[in-house]
């Protein structure tokens, strides 16, 4: 069983608490129809277990067959800066079929984030570094694909629905 | 209880890699031989276009960076032919070669114990081959599941300089 050998972080995207006793993690790609797809089951896992669930989002965009993940990428992690990233990875899948400059002026308009500052950050290489780093620690850690789950640091190779995904992470808690 | 996989095997580690030339495109081939000198990964893959397949070169073709880091070539063989494979390139916009062991089908693939002739596919197996041509990792996946590329890199990463 593959391990996340990049362990979760302050520095992370997470809901939750770092120290909760389930931390889940996701390798994204926001064009990616399955991780669409996984994101109302995320919903669905994080209403379940409330509190004793951290789930955490790291970028993994197929940038070579979707041409948007990295912009919408960019764009969540812009708005981290301001405390928006949740909202704003909310609605990237929300409006997943939309990606896109018009949708994400129109999430800049919403969330109050400096357009002008968000042009520069996506033509700017360095925003791009966390990107980078994210992907990396998934590709070291055993991603084959996406949306591609960890928890408790070992991969999930079960399938991303709701039943499978509780029943794993039930099976987690009542042994920790 | 043993499953089909026990029985098969694949070349192992310290072999000297044979080599082979295969259609690389419409009017190209490539001989293995020719690449001596850097590490090449070579990919044997069931068939274009199926879903795991594609998954597992899409991923390939995205952590190619981090293959020529390592000065690694990666070349990807299945029995389909030049036609398949440059459409399938095509639509999944790949970076690298995929090599036809069509005719006579599948000669590459069963030397490098990598063919299952009762689906008369490619099994899905990961060679990484040191510069001086020799077999320094292998790996034969279940066939229905994508290995990743983290066995590809770790093995990189263990060359001799």
């Amino acid at each position: 069983m593959s391990q996340l050998k990049d362990p979760v972080h302050e520095g992370d995207n997470y809901q939750g608490s770092l120290d909760a006793p389930l931390v889940l993690v996701e390798y994204g790609d926001y064009q990616c129809p399955y991780c669409g797809e996984a994101y109302g089951v995320i919903k669905q896992v994080q209403k379940h277990f409330g509190d004793k669930l951290c789930f955490v989002f790291r970028d993994f965009p197929l940038t070579q067959i979707h041409e948007q993940a990295l912009a919408a990428a960019l764009v969540a992690d812009f708005a981290a800066k301001y405390d928006k990233f949740w909202p704003v990875h909310d609605a990237l899948y929300e409006h997943q079929k939309r990606l896109g400059n018009d949708l994400y002026q129109s999430l800049a308009h919403t969330y109050e984030l400096p357009m002008q500052e968000l042009v520069a950050e996506i033509q700017d290489k360095t925003a791009e570094e966390k990107i980078t780093h994210d992907f990396k620690s998934g590709v070291r850690s055993g991603v084959n694909g996406t949306p591609s789950f960890f928890i408790n640091g070992e991969h999930y190779k079960g399938p991303a629905e709701a039943h499978a995904l509780i029943a794993t992470l039930e099976a987690v808690l009542a042994r920790a | 209880m043993a499953d089909a996989s026990a029985a098969r095997s694949i070349l192992a580690a310290g072999t000297q890699a044979p080599d082979f030339t295969l259609a690389s495109g419409l009017d190209s081939k490539l001989t293995l031989s020719s690449l001596r000198g850097n590490p090449v990964i070579l990919a044997f893959y069931p068939a274009d276009w199926s879903s795991v397949c594609g998954d597992q070169l899409v991923l390939y073709n995205q952590v190619l960076p981090m293959f020529k880091q390592a000065n690694a070539t990666l070349l990807g063989i299945s029995v389909d032919s030049v036609f398949c494979h440059q459409a399938f390139k095509e639509a999944r916009n790949l970076n690298f070669d995929l090599l036809a062991d069509f005719e006579p089908k599948g000669t590459v693939a069963k030397e490098y114990g990598a063919y299952a002739s009762a689906l008369g596919m490619c099994e899905r197996a990961l060679f990484v081959i040191d510069k001086h041509g020799v077999i320094a990792w292998s790996y034969l996946s279940p066939m229905g599941e994508n290995p990743g590329a983290d066995g590809i890199l770790n093995a990189l990463e263990k060359l001799p300089a």
